[in-house]
């Protein structure tokens, strides 16, 4: 399979990777970038693990190829972070203890930023149908959607 | 201790490691790339049952960038979790039991070239005759799975009798018997198992592994390598989710080691979400058969459970699972006369093994149901049927099991009021109904898993010049906030912040011993371990500050980063300052606790499974919605209370009773680890499906306290009680909806209809399976009750 080297836009910064096509982007992120904190529960699409952000909408790193991100701009969970401070989800999740063990957690918040950079005060309506495609097998989602619910509100402010 | 001089237990404070994980930085054992790390992968068998004949691996080791390729013969020791149990082989030798069973392994430099190997290595199978279901594990004429020729594929066999029961039979009004299944599921926890091995030139192999028992892969890794236990380490990862799916030593694990000692360099693997439903070790399917005796008031006077267990491939804890099913029907209710028989199969199919709950859900399930149709003989509520017969706090049950503190009750009336089940219960409209069921929980397993008399787990502590503070300890986070637990615990005993501790945990070099994350033991056990070396801290700072002050000791207290004199934070020294002079008076500030559950075991064989230093209580009332048409199930509201002793931080205590209510739901209204002949029916969270954030109703969530007098600051479990209840809780609230009997669990829609179409023609309106197997369970074991047990 034919490498060649790409410029990958992740987090505000450009990175050159030598890779090949068929390579996905969760591959990439993980083991040419070291960017661990995206997770993989099946790596084919079913759990929402690998969520990441491309042009601020919410993808499945397991299923988008590398080629496909060489225009746009990807955000992962270290991303959020802004001068070392946590984003509003993040330490909303924390304190509420939304993550237990934490491995549904990355793919979970982004999904929620995109869906608070798009709707600034959603209802658990919308914050459920928003993180359908996340699944969590330790919370329970409860504490999950307070979060978001928390998150939104000190956003307001 | 008082509960309001607490000052951070009871406190609803994160997790010590939270930021860390909602930004991304907890390193999961995927997310560890060892310098030079090789790929490994496994190949598995494609048959359920089938002789090998020859593995060729010749053109596999060929392939450029294969480092190493290894098959049974190289690994050729058994082992087992149970140490009456060690019947699996890292990689099959010989024979193949199950589809998905690993054969054979390769490391290479990276995954395509490791999967490239896996098609060049040539497995010639002889096909043997499936053995697929309990009525072909009993039949005599199917091959033995484990074994030469033919016969019945049983495991092991309970017969246990505790009192009389015939007596007891004849003393009831009224009699009932019913036949219940429990379909197999499993864990799946959203990170696979991962595990990365690496060995140092001097041959020490370390092994990095999502586990909940680093102790006992420890050992396994000794037995099957063959070298000794102090040249391996083993360090427990955070677990992405574990719920007893990652508490046997499992292939890769070994695989990943010896791979790791024949080509020098680390080796990691990471099982595909199909490899995950082939190491499986769910809940097993549990066939039942329950007769119970009640006086005209719903009292129980005798009862005699029966469970047929299909164990899958392998013996993992199954001989643990058998003994639950049977274990815990005498700790909610006080029954006088109590028989168990039990039997486990071996089947052609991934070995089940512990689920959260462990053994238990599955009789939960039954006697739950039946409570309720008892009721409804005797034109007994639901609610009094259970009060009148539920367990005493400070009692013994006939099959020997010491209960401590119960706030049974306490949850009962909790649920009752809080749902308004009383004015709902069979007044709901049609399609709309409440249930309620109750559930008990162990704090731990009395016993390790292997005999020794050894503390069960040993935390210690280090105080630096500095003043800080470093807590060392076996126990493995699965997610279920151990660490957070143990630093709570050791900073109310030195009046620190949990925060401010540094913890080191699950490393068999670093920590000392904690037996796992099973059985709900950490908090009680490794708990009551970290107070005692607090405590032993506290002393010594105490008497050395006290020695400045020339004060008393009793007048000291440890609070908010200070040591002085009791309610004047002013008088004493800074907590550094007082490190300073307790280092200088006696030496280093390094202590040690453990903790050993008292003995507690009957006197008869199996009495080993079941008792525990203390219980933890749970009911639970479900409202929900049933389609009559379709039979889809909408549940709208659960309200759960849990006696949870003391919770040491509500907020993650509320957590894992939310976690065991949806996992709960899960597995009562749709998951089922099925199979077609010895195929896995859907190895994909596609096919089997786990709730979503759009099936999570609303949880009512009560921490109910009864202050258990061994527990550490009066705590008990809440990882796996609080999912019990809830599934006989739906299934009765069903039956409140629609008038059915849904006697099978998972209850599909599908049932639900078949149910309405038969109650639609006259019938029962029961769906669930007809009858159990007539089966001889072997002598049957007469254990006299406890002395001065009194019949309720
Ligand atoms: S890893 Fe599961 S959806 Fe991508
Ligand atoms: S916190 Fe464990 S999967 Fe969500």
């Amino acid at each position: 399979m034919a490498e060649r080297v790409l410029a990958l836009r992740v987090n505000g910064e450009t990175h050159r990777v030598l890779t090949s096509d068929h390579r996905t982007l969760l591959e990439v992120l993980r083991e040419d970038l070291a960017l661990t904190g995206t997770k993989h529960g099946c790596d084919v699409g079913e759990c929402g693990a690998c969520t990441v952000l491309l042009d601020g909408r919410p993808v499945l790193a397991c299923l988008v190829l590398v080629s496909q991100v060489a225009t746009g701009s990807v955000t992962t969970i270290e991303g959020l972070v802004e001068g070392g401070k946590p984003h509003e989800l993040q330490s909303a999740f924390a304190e509420l203890g939304a993550a237990q063990c934490g491995y549904c957690t990355p793919g979970m918040i982004l999904s929620a930023s995109a869906l608070l950079d798009e709707v600034a005060q959603p209802d658990t309506d919308e914050i459920k149908a928003a993180l359908t495609g996340n699944l969590c097998r330790c919370t329970g989602y409860n504490k999950i959607i307070e979060a978001v619910e928390l998150a939104a509100d000190r956003g307001q402010l | 201790m008082s509960a309001g001089n607490h000052t951070v237990v009871g406190r609803r404070l994160p997790r010590v490691d939270a930021l860390q994980q909602t930004t991304g930085q907890t390193q999961f054992a995927d997310d560890l790339n060892p310098p030079g790390a090789l790929v490994g992968r496994q190949l598995r068998s494609t048959h359920a049952h089938a002789a090998i004949t020859s593995i060729d691996t010749v053109e596999a080791a060929a392939l450029p960038g294969v480092k190493a390729v290894i098959t049974g013969a190289d690994l050729p020791i058994t082992y087992g979790i149970l140490p009456v149990s060690q019947d699996e082989h890292a990689l099959a030798l010989h024979r193949v039991r199950h589809v998905g069973e690993p054969v054979a392994a390769v490391a290479a430099i990276d995954a395509e070239t490791a999967e490239r190997a896996l098609a060049l290595i040539h497995v010639k199978y002889e096909p043997l005759t499936e053995v697929v279901t309990l009525d072909q594990a009993l039949d005599p004429d199917r091959p033995l799975i484990h074994g030469e020729g033919d016969g019945q594929n049983v495991h092991r066999t309970a017969a246990l009798e505790f009192g009389d029961v015939a007596e007891g039979f004849a003393a009831a009004g009224h009699v009932r018997e019913d036949v219940y299944f429990f379909g197999g599921n499993t864990h799946a926890a959203l990170e696979t198992h991962a595990a990365v091995a690496s060995c140092s030139p001097e041959g020490k192999v370390t092994l990095w592994s999502a586990t909940q028992v680093p102790h006992y892969v420890h050992r396994a890794l000794a037995k099957v390598l063959d070298i000794p236990a102090g040249r391996i380490r083993v360090i427990a990862t955070p677990n992405g989710g574990g719920f007893g799916g990652k508490t046997d030593p499992f292939s890769h694990e070994l695989v990943a080691a010896k791979l790791a000692m024949i080509t020098g360099r680390p080796v990691k693997f990471n099982l595909s979400r199909e490899d995950v439903f082939y190491a499986h070790r769910g809940r097993h399917p549990v066939l039942m058969w329950v007769k119970t005796g009640f006086e005209s008031d719903g009292r129980i006077t005798a009862m005699h459970f029966k469970s047929f267990l299909d164990g899958g491939a392998f013996g993992s804890y199954g001989t643990a699972s058998l003994y639950y099913t049977g274990a815990l029907q005498t700790s909610t209710y006080r029954i006088p006369n109590y028989c168990f028989e039990g039997m486990r199969v071996f089947t052609n199919k991934p070995a089940c093994g512990p689920k959260r709950g462990h053994g238990t859900p599955q009789a939960r399930f039954a006697i739950e149901s039946q409570l309720d149709k008892a009721a409804a003989d005797l034109g007994i509520d639901p609610v009094a049927i259970r009060v009148r017969n539920a367990v005493e706090p400070f009692s013994t049950t006939v099959n020997h099991l010491r209960i401590t503190s119960c706030a049974l009750n306490e949850c009962i009336d909790a649920v009752v009021e809080q749902s308004g089940f009383h004015q709902k219960h069979g007044q709901l409209p049609e399609g709309r109904g409440v249930g309620l069921a109750l559930g008990c929980y162990m704090s731990g397993a009395g016993l390790p898993i292997y005999f020794n008399k050894m503390p069960q787990s040993e935390v210690q502590l280090k105080v630096d010049r500095g003043g800080g503070v470093t807590v060392y300890s076996g126990a493995t986070d699965i997610g279920q906030g151990s660490t957070s637990m143990l630093a709570t615990v050791v900073a109310e005993c030195l009046g620190l912040e949990p925060a401010e501790l540094t913890m080191i945990t699950a490393d068999t070099d670093l920590t000392p011993v904690d037996l796992g994350s099973y059985s709900s033991r950490v908090t009680f056990m490794a708990g009551n371990a970290a107070l005692e070396a607090a405590t032993k801290v506290r002393t010594r700072l105490v008497e050395a500050v006290a020695a400045k002050l020339e004060a008393a000791v009793e007048d000291l207290e440890v609070a908010n980063g200070r040591v002085g004199v009791l309610g004047d934070p002013e008088s004493g020294v800074s907590w550094t300052e007082a490190v300073v002079l307790a280092t200088a008076a006696t030496g280093p500030l390094v202590e040690s606790g453990s903790y050993t559950a008292p003995k507690l075991a009957g006197p008869y064989k199996g009495a080993g499974v079941g008792i525990s230093p203390a219980y933890s209580y749970s009911a639970c009332v479900v409202e929900l919605e049933v389609d009559a048409d379709t039979g889809m199930v909408d549940v709208d509201r659960v309200w759960i209370a849990h006696d949870i002793g003391k919770a040491l931080n509500p907020l993650l205590c509320e957590g894992q009773v939310e976690g065991g209510v949806y996992m709960g739901l899960g597995e009562v209204l749709f998951e089922e680890q099925a199979f077609r002949d010895g195929l896995h029916r859907g190895p994909s969270l596609l096919d089997y499906k786990i709730p979503t954030s759009l099936e999570t109703p609303t949880v009512h969530t009560t921490l109910i306290e009864s202050d258990d007098p061994e527990g550490p600051y009066g705590a008990k479990e809440v990882g796996q009680g609080p999912l019990l209840p809830v599934i006989p809780a739906v299934a009765n609230a069903i039956h409140d909806a629609l008038g059915v009997h849904i006697d099978e669990v998972p209850i599909t829609p599908d049932k639900i209809v078949a149910a309405m179409r038969d109650a639609a023609r006259g019938g029962s309106g029961r769906v669930g399976p007809k009858g159990v197997p007539d089966f001889d369970f072997g002598e049957l074991i007469r254990v006299e009750p406890p002395e001065g047990f009194v019949a309720p």
